[in-house]
């Protein structure tokens, strides 16, 4: 499959761009009609938190899609993906640093250190703070091989992101089960692919 | 209508439901601009300003009470019940007393209910999750109906349970959680004045959501303990092991009294965040009802027993 340029760039990319600020619109717009029920920050922090790792799943799943459907081109939206889940990693960080905890810097801390579903989290995040600064095309390159190295972060990342849900639910592990299985199914294609190239080359 | 407030919430702190509009107007404001990064320095200012109403107590509004509910019952999203209640059925409804009481039996509501005299009271409500409300209950105090089914000195412990019928409750399908839902209370903090038994809130029965037709409403104690659509009151000898403990002995004790010293061991219990506010608040200890029932626990360890 693939999208002749210049759609891919012109049209298809920026599409896609639109479509993952969608999640914030909608926020945005549901919370200026008063549409965020009784407890507004819940409902921001939840879907902040949602939609990280909805992008963390999505940015792991693109290189899958792309064994799976033979669909190159996508690795081309890999970089923006990876940086949306940056960005609603940022704004989930920022609602609970801000309206979640008004700054109240001794709780923040107590509660990174006391609390293992924000020690995770916090981890996570912070180990996605070096992966969007090297996302420029001279950090790439300056950094060669390293770069990808540096990059496998993603995984355990999202592993954390997983951790860090499954930690604070009270009962109902339904949703956080989920995402696991997926992660887990997207782990297990990396596994299969490694093993069937290794195959493939000792032969 | 007869309101008596408990002592704890003095006449002047309870204003009510039209300041809770403006509350979220800072957050519309938000919304506006999608701007959800703020910098310290805003988050300050409206410190300062927010922490002049932390010991306001405003009523929650109908809406937000009855539409913003944990009842694992009919799903363990905040708003389903309020979707998903409809299916249970609270007439004809029967509650069977029975245990270490002279006077067992079973019940029709209405035989239950002809005797009590139902008043208003006004009662903060904390969850274990960390937000609060404002609620304005009718209902009679537990003891006195629990006295006349003469429980005897056995009756150390009072046990409650909800409707078991998945049928009528779709989120018992689900096992969540063991069910039926099942509460308990020492005898002396259910014979304690401030236990209520609710039928309605702002003067209107009890919506499904909230608990109809018959629920437990214990101020003092984190919001679970609360049981409703109560079914069966047992007096026992021994302590009963609620359905939280069941789940997980580790973070929910039998006695659950609102702590802000003693914290959920994933989260801290130290501040609420009142629905319809913006800033959290401090959470009192017991509630705010500490002059009424900080007796009932002297001598007790209440980080032993959570
Ligand atoms: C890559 C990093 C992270 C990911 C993927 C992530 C993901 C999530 C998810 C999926 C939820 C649950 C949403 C729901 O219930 O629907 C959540 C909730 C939450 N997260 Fe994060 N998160 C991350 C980092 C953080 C950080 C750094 C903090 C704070 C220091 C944090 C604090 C919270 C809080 C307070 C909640 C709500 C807990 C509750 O409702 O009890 N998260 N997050």
């Amino acid at each position: 499959m693939k999208i002749p340029e210049p759609y891919f760039s012109r049209l298809f990319k920026p599409f896609v761009f639109a479509l993952a600020l969608m999640p914030l619109v909608s926020l945005g717009l549901a919370a200026w009609q008063d549409k965020l029920g009784a407890n507004p920050i819940e409902v921001i922090t939840h879907s902040t938190g949602d939609w990280t790792l909805r992008f963390l799943l999505i940015t792991l799943s693109i290189s899958t899609l792309r064994r799976l459907i033979n669909w190159g081109q996508l690795i081309r939206l890999r970089r923006m993906l990876g940086l949306y889940a940056f960005f609603y990693a940022t704004l989930h960080l920022f609602t609970y640093l801000w309206l979640d905890q008004f700054f109240w810097w001794e709780d923040i801390l107590a509660d990174i250190i006391k609390r293992p579903f924000i020690t995770v989290g916090m981890l996570a995040f912070v180990l996605l703070i070096p992966l969007a600064a090297t996302s420029t095309n001279a950090m790439i390159r300056r950094l060669g091989k390293n770069w990808l190295k540096l990059h496998k972060l993603i995984y355990p990342i999202t592993i954390l992101g997983v951790l860090h849900f499954w930690w604070l639910v009270k009962a109902d592990v339904r949703e956080p089960f989920i995402y696991m299985a997926i992660l887990a199914l997207l782990l297990a294609e990396r596994v299969w692919n490694a093993w069937r190239f290794k195959k493939q080359f000792l032969k | 209508m007869i309101i008596r407030k408990p002592q704890a919430l003095k006449d002047h702190d309870v204003t009510d439901e039209s300041l809770y509009r403006g509350r979220r107007k800072f957050i519309k404001t938000m919304g506006a601009g999608s701007i959800l990064l703020g910098s310290s320095l805003a988050g300050n200012v409206l410190n300062a300003k927010a922490r002049q109403d932390d010991l306001k107590n405003e009523l929650t509004s109908y809406k937000d009470i009855t539409t913003y509910n944990n009842f694992y019952e009919f799903g363990t999203g905040k708003s389903d019940p309020a979707k998903n209640a409809h299916t249970l059925k609270t007439s004809p409804w029967s509650v069977t007393v029975d245990g270490e009481c002279a006077k067992p039996g079973s019940f029709a509501l209405e035989d239950l209910l002809k005797p009590m005299q139902t008043e208003e009271r006004i009662y903060r409500f904390r969850c274990v999750e960390g937000w609060s409300m404002v609620i304005p209950w009718m209902g009679f105090e537990l003891g006195k109906l629990l006295k006349r089914f003469e429980p005897t000195s056995k009756a150390k412990y009072v046990y409650f349970e909800t409707l078991l019928d998945p049928e009528q409750m779709p989120g018992q399908k689900r096992s969540v959680l063991e069910w039926p839902y099942v509460e308990g209370l020492r005898i002396d903090e259910a014979m304690h004045p401030l236990t209520l038994l609710a039928t309605g809130i702002y003067g209107k029965d009890l919506l499904n959501q909230n608990g109809a037709p018959l629920r437990l409403v214990v101020p003092w104690k984190y919001g679970f303990k609360s049981i409703k659509s109560i079914v069966k009151i047992h007096f026992l000898e021994e302590q009963p092991i609620s359905s939280w403990q069941k789940a997980n002995a580790v973070e929910y004790g039998f006695y659950s009294n609102v702590n802000p010293n003693v914290d959920h061991p994933r989260w801290s219990q130290k501040r609420e965040r009142r629905i319809g506010e913006f800033r959290k608040r401090k959470t009192l200890f017991l509630n705010g009802y500490a002059d009424e029932v900080a007796a009932l626990y002297k001598g007790m360890d209440l980080k032993k027993y959570y």
